[in-house]
């Protein structure tokens, strides 16, 4: 057993927090780097310099990359050797964005309720996923979810008959949907099977994944190829105003699910696609 | 020809007045000098209501340019924090009762609604895009930020904006081409 005091879990969240806000992943660095050398139409072209001079002012001036500083996702890989000790986890994990939203300079974006609609003013709750797994390490991952995008994210309850082709066309709809709105190039995270709410939490989860590395599952990772080369032709381009890159990566975990369904979640990302990962 | 080669740089003065918009088209990048105001999904709902009891509104709209954005905050020292554009279809449905109080002009990003795309037309207006998920680049060309209406609002207050050269694309002109529409379809035609 191996104790750790959540004063030491609110304190990475903070710093995460900041981080995740202001500097993104070199895996999302590289792509954009890579789709801007790529990109053939002229005005697609210069709006992801514009987007990669936007990371370097954030990084250079500690300036938020993207004003909507996200609702925090928080996800906590937990070893089920591990004890907490010095109070409640999930206070302490809120007390960490609190502290990163405030010192930050961070946007408070969270309403108390989703009808009344006050805000928080702190920027909490954040949304949190527990996951017991064997060890005595605790893995943080924040991910702050831009709004833009999560609103154009969408869950599709399939039929097996639908097959592969099915959850081809749903991916395609949810990002011709999303179009301009979700701030192109996007990243899209696909969850399929599992139950309504497993196959988001899959998609969610797999926009954590680094958008260099492919599903380990080899036909899996075919798909996500054939899908990225198949949004990269609907034009819809950077900024959304015409060009060869809608997106800079599909990332799709599955899992197994009922012999009635093939439930398929498509979550939407911007090109801030913010995750930071520690483990302690 | 295409249409990229047609469209140009072109530099305009906030607030904006009929021959300022008649001369813009769909695809024109469009650098703004002046005041602009931010309001986004709260403050419109509070002018839509004061609107529609008949008060007076904290801003006038006529002329005005009106930016979809709620800043992060501004660090010790800084006009603003990061200041991008959010999406403006949210605001849809207060928007043809701002266009026809003489609201001129609107940055953000994404598609419009069919019935906000013909208020743009009727009344001579445009609809820019910003860069989404550039604020931090963009808050460079703002030159200061006061809150003027709304503060209990927070991020989503209406302030008044100085801007200097102040990047956007028009999407949607006063003769109703959308440039979303259009940028699409050259680019098929590229296959």
């Amino acid at each position: 057993m191996r104790e750790i005091q959540v004063s030491v879990i609110a304190k990475n969240i903070k710093e995460m927090c900041i981080e995740a806000n202001h500097f993104l992943s070199e895996d999302m660095k590289e792509a954009l780097y890579q789709a801007s050398e790529k990109e053939k139409k002229p005005l697609g072209k210069q709006i992801l310099n514009q987007l990669r001079e936007n990371l370097q002012i954030a990084g250079e001036d500690m300036i938020p990359i993207c004003q909507d500083t996200g609702m925090a996702v928080i996800f906590m890989e937990i070893g089920q050797d591990v004890h907490f000790e010095g109070g409640l986890l999930e206070e302490a994990v809120n007390e960490g964005v609190r502290l990163g939203y405030k010192d930050g300079y961070l946007r408070k974006s969270i309403v108390k309720d989703p009808l009344i609609r006050e805000n928080t003013k702190d920027n909490t709750p954040a949304v949190i996923y527990y996951e017991i797994v064997p060890g005595d390490k605790v893995k943080i991952i924040v991910a702050p979810k831009g709004f833009g995008s999560e609103n154009m994210s969408r869950v599709f309850m399939l039929k097996p008959a639908d097959g592969i082709e099915g959850v081809k066309e749903a991916i395609l709809t949810a990002v011709r949907d999303a179009g301009p709105n979700a701030c192109p190039p996007m990243v899209i995270g696909v969850g399929i099977g599992g139950t309504f709410e497993k196959c988001a939490w899959l998609a969610k989860k797999a926009l954590t994944r680094p958008v260099s590395e492919g599903s380990p599952i080899p036909y899996i990772k075919e798909l996500e190829e054939e899908l990225l080369d198949k949004i990269n032709k609907t034009g819809i381009g950077p900024g959304g105003l015409g060009g060869s890159t809608t997106a800079l990566a599909v990332n799709i975990n599955t899992y197994p699910t009922h012999i009635a369904g093939l439930p398929v979640a498509v979550n939407i990302c911007c090109h801030v696609n913010r995750h930071t990962i520690r483990i302690i | 020809m295409n249409r990229e080669d047609m469209n140009m740089d072109k530099y305009i003065k906030a607030p904006l007045c009929d021959e300022d918009t008649r001369k813009l088209r769909a695809g024109d990048y469009v650098y703004i000098t002046g005041i602009i105001y931010t309001a986004r999904d709260a403050a419109h709902k509070r002018m839509d209501e004061s609107l529609k009891a008949g008060e007076k509104l904290p801003i006038s709209l006529k002329g005005n340019i009106i930016y979809y954005m709620g800043p992060s905050p501004a660090r010790a020292g800084r006009v603003i924090g990061s200041a991008g554009p959010t999406t403006s279809s949210r605001m849809d449905k207060y928007t043809v009762g701002f266009l026809d109080e003489g609201l001129k002009g609107m940055i953000g990003k994404g598609k419009r609604s069919k019935e906000v795309m013909e208020s743009i037309q009727k009344n001579k207006a445009v609809y820019f895009a910003a860069v989404g998920g550039a604020g931090a680049l963009l808050s460079r060309s703002i030159k200061s930020s006061k809150v003027i209406a709304y503060d209990d609002l927070g991020t989503e207050a209406i302030r008044e904006l100085q801007v200097e050269n102040f990047p956007v694309i028009v999407v949607i002109d006063s003769e109703g081409n959308n440039l979303y529409d259009l940028a699409v379809e050259e680019y098929k035609e590229c296959f």
